[in-house]
C-alpha cells in the first residue's frame, strides 16, 4: 500500500477544489473533462436544427410534467362547473373538464398547455428538417447509416408523440381525429376490426382510449425517444461530427470550436433562446382553443377544421384518393366461402401506400445510395447539395410529394380562402400529386447542374466584380476578379463520381444485377459537370480570356 | 477546351496530366484568423461586455414580469383577463429566458477566442482492437460450449422463441370481440325520429321542404354508452319535392311524403356528415369533401367515399310524429372486413 504512494498526493486548497476533489476521487470525473472539455465541434448554421429538436425535446418533458400535475386522463362523465361559463353545466368527460381547468382554473397553465402544443409543433418540424439536411448534404453515408435509422425512427416517435398528446383533451375535435384513425383502422383486411375494439376497449369511442393515449403520451413514448437520442448523441460523439468541405477540412480532421468554453455558451444559451422563442409564441398566439370546440360528440363537426400539421399529409392523401374511379369502386366485396368480406381500397391506399413509400425510402436510401455508388470509403466530409445533382433531385421529388398531400388537407380552406371549387382544388391537387414530384425531380436536377457550371465558372474566371473598363483601344470588359485560394479550394474540391459501366465476367456476360447496377449508374451519374483541376485553370489562364483581365490590362487598369 | 470549360454535361474531360488524382488542389489550410472589433479595440470590447450584462439585466426584468403577472392579473371568469395574463406570464418567461440564451451566446461570439481548431479523427475501429474483440468473442463462445452441444442450444432457441407468446397473448382482454355490434344500431321498428341533441320528436308536418334536421333516435340520451350508440345512430333527417327523389326498387316506400333519411356517418372513415347543401341537395363532409346526392340515394358524387350513405325507412304513426319502420338495412359509418 505505502510503496504506491511514491507521488505526492493531490491536496486541493480552495472549496470549489475539495469539492470537486471530493466528487472526482470517487466517479472518476477527470477523464471526462480531459475527453470532452476541449473536443472540438463544427459549426455551421444548418447543425442547429437537431439542437431545435433536441431541446424542444426538453421543454416538452419540463411543460409535459407539469400538465400532468393537473390533467385526468378519466373518461367519466361529469357536469362541468369551472371558470368557463359558456360551458357550466355541461355533460362532458373528466379529461375535457381537466383540461379546461387547466386553461382557466390554473394560473399559467394556459401558458404551459400552449408552450408544450407549440413545442411538439415545433419538435415535428425541427427533426423533419434536421433530416432533410442530413439527407441533402450526404451525412447518412458511410459511417452513419445507423445513426440516419435512429433518426428515421425518432422521426416517427415524433409523430407518435404528436398524435397521442393530440387527442388526450378530448375535445370535439381530438374526437373526430379518432374517428378517423378507428375508419382507418377497420379498414385494414382480417384484423382490422379487432385492432379497433381492442385499441378502444370496444367499440368507438369508448372509455378507455384516453387513458391508454395518456400512458402511450407520456411513459411509452418519451422513454422510448429518450433512448433512442441518448444513442443517437453517443454516436455523434463516437464518429465525431461531420463537417462542410472548405480550406483546412480534410476528412481525417474535424476543425470548430472547443466544448469548453465557446460550443458550451453557444449551445447552451442556444436552448435559452429556443425556450424564449417558443414562450413568446405561446404568449401571443392561441393554438387549440378546446373551449371553442365543446366536449367530443360525434354528431357535430365544424368545416375547416384541421389536423396539427404533421398529421396533415395523412389526411391529405385522404382527401385526395377517389372512391370511384369512373364507374369503377374502390372498395371490393370479396366473396368467401365463409361469406362476403370488404376491402375498402379507397382507405388502405392513401392511409399507406404514401407512408410506406416515403419511409421505406427513407430507411432504405442509405444502402440504396452506397449500392449505386459502390462507395464503400467514410465520409465525414458533406455533400454541398448541388454537388450530388440527383440525391438532391430525388430529395426534392419526396419533399414535393410530401407538400402536395399535407396541402391537400387544407382543400377545402384553399377552396374557401381562394375563391375556387373545391372540386377543382382537389382535381388539380389529384394531378400534382403524380406530376410534382417529377418536375421536382427535373428542376432540381438542372438547378444543381446549373449551380455546379455557375461554380465552374468562377474558380476558373473568377468573380464578377460589377466594373465595367474601357481598354485603351475601345474595347469594354467587366472585370472579373480571381478567387483567393481559400475560395477556389471550396469550390472545387468535392467529389464527383462518374457512371460505372458494368463489366462482363469471364464468359462474356454481364449479370442481370450489374445491368440493374449499370442503368441506376447511369441515371445518378449520367449528367456531370467535374471540378476544376489545377491544370485547367492554368490552362484557361494561359488561354487568353476576354473576360479575365490580364496582367497587362490590369496595369493599365490600375495605372488610371 | 472550350466547350470542355464550360462542364457540358456528358463530356469526358481528360486533362494533361496522367494521373488525374495529383491533378488536385492543394488544401490550403485553414483561413487566417480574422481578428473581431472587440479583438481590436479595448473600447468595443468594453461596449460587448456591457451589451451581455445588459442582456442578462433584461432577463431579471423578464422574471419579475412574470410575477407582477402571476400575482397581481387576477382571473375573473373573463376570457380578456385571461389572455392578458397569458401574455404577461409568456412575455415575462420570453424575456427572461432570451436574456440569458441572446447575453451567452453574444458573450461567445464578442468576447471568447474564436480560432477554429483542427483535431484528427481516430479509427473508429482500430484493426488490433477488431483482432483482439475477434479472438475473444471466439473464447467465450468456446468456453461457453454452446458450438459444442446442440441439444442445449435448440432447446434454448425453442424456449426462447415460445417465451414471449404470453406477452402478447395477455393483451387479449383489450377489448371485447366485435361480434355483431358493428350491423346493430337503436333503431328499430318505431322509434321516434328526435332532435339532436334536444331529444323532442319531430312530426312530419314540421319539415318542411328545404329543411334539415339532425336527428337521433328517441331514448339515446338515457341509455348507458350514449356516445357509443350515438356514434353509429345519428340521422340526417330531409325533405325534398318527391318528384325530385328516385327510388330504386324495395325502397319507394322508406320515405314519406319526400321526407328522407339517411346515417349521418360517413361511409369514408366515419366523420359526420354534415354540410346539407339545400339547392343541389348535396351532403357534404367536411372531413375529406365526400359528396352524396340525396336524389339518387345518397350515391357518392365526389371525394374518396366508395359507398352510398345508409338510408333509414322511415314512416309516421298514429299520432304524426316521425318513427323508423326498422333498424338499417346495412351497417353504417366506415367499412370494415366483416363488414360483408
Amino acid at each position: 500500500m505505502s510503496s504506491s504512494t511514491a507521488t505526492q498526493d493531490f491536496v486541493p486548497k480552495t472549496r470549489v477544489g475539495k469539492v470537486t476533489d471530493y466528487v472526482d476521487s470517487r466517479v472518476g470525473g477527470s477523464s471526462l473533462v480531459k475527453e470532452f472539455g476541449r473536443k472540438i465541434f463544427p459549426d455551421h448554421w444548418t447543425f442547429m436544427f437537431g439542437e431545435v429538436a433536441l431541446y424542444t425535446f426538453v421543454i416538452l418533458l419540463i411543460s409535459g410534467t407539469f400538465l400532468t400535475f393537473f390533467y385526468d386522463p378519466s373518461m367519466a362523465e361529469t357536469e362541468y362547473d369551472g371558470s368557463y361559463l359558456p360551458l357550466r353545466g355541461v355533460e362532458m368527460s373528466v379529461a375535457y373538464a381537466s383540461t379546461l381547468d387547466i386553461s382557466f382554473d390554473v394560473r399559467g397553465g394556459l401558458f404551459m398547455r400552449q408552450v408544450h402544443h407549440w413545442a411538439a409543433l415545433l419538435f415535428v418540424a425541427a427533426v423533419a428538417v434536421h433530416m432533410l439536411r442530413v439527407f441533402f448534404t450526404g451525412a447518412f453515408r458511410k459511417p452513419r447509416e445507423f445513426n440516419w435509422i435512429i433518426g428515421c425512427v425518432l422521426l416517427i416517435l415524433s409523430l407518435a408523440a404528436g398524435f397521442t398528446g393530440y387527442s388526450l383533451p378530448d375535445d370535439l375535435l381530438s374526437g373526430n381525429g379518432l374517428r378517423i384513425i378507428d375508419g382507418v383502422m377497420k379498414a385494414i383486411p382480417v384484423i382490422g376490426t379487432y385492432l379497433s375494439f381492442f385499441l378502444f376497449g370496444g367499440e368507438f369511442p369508448g372509455t378507455a382510449i384516453v387513458g391508454r393515449l395518456y400512458v402511450l403520451h407520456i411513459l411509452l413514448v418519451p422513454a422510448v425517444i429518450l433512448l433512442m437520442i441518448g444513442l443517437h448523441l453517443f454516436l455523434v460523439v463516437l464518429h465525431k461530427h461531420s463537417q462542410y468541405p472548405g480550406p483546412g477540412r480534410t476528412n481525417t480532421n474535424v476543425v470548430g470550436y472547443p466544448v469548453g468554453p465557446v460550443y458550451a455558451a453557444k449551445a447552451g444559451g442556444f436552448f435559452f433562446i429556443v425556450f424564449g422563442v417558443l414562450a413568446a409564441i405561446a404568449a401571443a398566439f392561441t393554438i387549440n382553443p378546446i373551449w371553442n370546440y365543446g366536449p367530443y360528440d360525434p354528431s357535430p363537426v365544424s368545416a375547416g377544421t384541421q389536423p396539427d400539421w404533421y398529421i396533415g399529409w395523412v389526411d391529405g392523401a385522404l382527401r385526395l384518393m377517389p372512391g370511384t374511379l369512373g364507374n369503377f369502386d374502390l372498395e371490393f366485396m370479396i366473396p368467401f366461402p365463409w361469406g362476403t368480406n370488404a376491402l375498402s381500397l379507397n382507405v388502405l391506399i392513401p392511409a399507406l401506400v404514401p407512408a410506406i413509400i416515403l419511409f421505406t425510402l427513407m430507411f432504405a436510401w442509405p444502402w440504396i445510395e452506397g449500392w449505386v455508388t459502390k462507395d464503400t470509403r467514410e465520409h465525414h466530409l458533406l455533400d454541398r447539395p448541388r454537388n450530388a445533382p440527383t440525391r438532391t433531385a430525388i430529395g426534392v421529388a419526396g419533399v414535393v410529394f410530401y407538400c402536395v398531400m399535407w396541402a391537400a388537407a387544407s382543400s377545402d380552406l384553399i377552396a374557401t380562402h381562394f375563391m375556387v371549387s373545391l372540386n377543382d382544388v382537389t382535381y388539380w391537387l389529384r394531378a400534382l400529386v403524380i406530376i410534382g414530384p417529377i418536375l421536382g425531380f427535373m428542376v432540381s436536377r438542372r438547378i444543381s447542374l446549373a449551380l455546379q457550371r455557375k461554380d465552374r465558372e468562377i474558380a476558373l474566371h473568377g468573380r464578377e466584380t460589377g466594373r465595367i473598363v474601357r481598354l485603351p483601344h475601345g474595347e469594354f470588359i467587366e472585370v472579373h476578379e480571381p478567387v483567393d485560394d481559400y475560395k477556389l479550394y471550396t469550390l472545387t474540391s468535392f467529389d464527383s463520381p462518374r457512371v460505372s459501366q458494368p463489366t462482363p465476367d469471364e464468359n462474356g456476360k454481364v449479370s442481370r444485377l450489374d445491368k440493374v447496377h449499370g442503368r441506376l449508374s447511369r441515371f445518378f451519374f449520367e449528367d456531370r459537370v467535374a471540378p476544376v483541376r489545377p491544370s485547367e485553370l492554368a490552362a484557361s489562364h494561359d488561354d487568353h480570356h476576354d473576360e479575365v483581365a490580364g496582367t497587362k490590362d490590369r496595369e493599365s487598369i490600375a495605372s488610371r | 477546351m472550350a466547350d470542355a470549360s464550360h462542364g457540358t454535361p456528358g463530356t469526358t474531360i481528360e486533362f494533361g496530366s496522367p494521373n488525374e488524382l495529383v491533378d488536385e488542389f492543394e488544401n490550403p489550410g485553414i483561413p487566417p484568423h480574422r481578428p473581431r472589433l472587440a479583438d481590436r479595440d479595448p473600447r468595443a470590447e468594453k461596449r460587448a461586455e456591457r451589451q451581455v450584462a445588459l442582456l442578462f439585466t433584461i432577463s431579471v426584468i423578464g422574471t419579475v414580469l412574470f410575477f407582477v403577472g402571476y400575482f397581481f392579473i387576477p382571473l375573473n371568469d373573463t376570457i380578456e383577463r385571461l389572455r392578458l395574463q397569458n401574455l404577461t406570464l409568456g412575455l415575462g418567461t420570453a424575456f427572461a429566458m432570451l436574456g440569458i440564451g441572446v447575453g451567452i451566446v453574444h458573450w461567445a461570439k464578442t468576447l471568447m477566442p474564436d480560432h477554429e481548431v483542427t483535431e484528427d479523427r481516430h479509427d473508429i475501429r482500430p484493426e488490433s482492437d477488431r483482432q483482439d474483440a475477434e479472438q475473444m468473442v471466439n473464447d467465450i463462445l468456446e468456453e461457453s460450449g454452446i458450438k459444442r452441444r446442440p441439444l442445449i442450444r435448440n432447446t434454448l432457441l425453442g424456449a426462447v422463441l415460445l417465451a414471449p407468446l404470453p406477452a402478447i397473448a395477455i393483451f387479449r382482454d383489450l377489448g371485447p370481440l366485435p361480434g355483431n355490434v358493428l350491423k346493430e344500431t337503436l333503431w328499430d321498428t318505431g322509434v321516434r325520429l328526435t332532435r339532436d341533441p334536444s331529444g323532442t320528436p319531430i312530426r312530419a308536418s314540421d319539415v318542411t321542404i328545404g329543411s334539415a334536421f339532425h336527428v337521433i333516435p328517441e331514448g339515446l340520451n338515457e341509455v348507458e354508452d350514449m356516445l357509443e350508440e350515438k356514434a353509429k345512430a345519428v340521422v340526417l333527417l330531409m325533405r325534398l319535392d318527391p318528384n325530385d327523389l328516385n327510388p330504386s326498387p324495395g325502397r319507394e316506400d322508406w320515405g314519406y311524403d319526400g321526407i328522407v333519411a339517411y346515417s349521418k356517418i360517413c361511409t369514408h372513415v366515419g366523420c359526420p356528415v354534415a354540410l346539407y347543401e339545400q339547392h343541389t341537395h348535396h351532403l357534404l363532409c367536411p372531413c375529406h369533401q365526400s359528396t352524396f346526392d340525396v336524389e339518387q340515394e345518397a350515391k357518392v358524387i365526389f371525394g374518396p367515399a366508395a359507398r352510398p350513405l345508409p338510408q333509414l325507412p322511415i314512416e309516421v304513426d298514429d299520432e304524426g310524429y316521425l318513427v323508423a319502420s326498422s333498424d338499417f338495412q346495412e351497417p353504417v359509418g366506415p367499412s370494415f372486413w366483416e363488414r360483408g
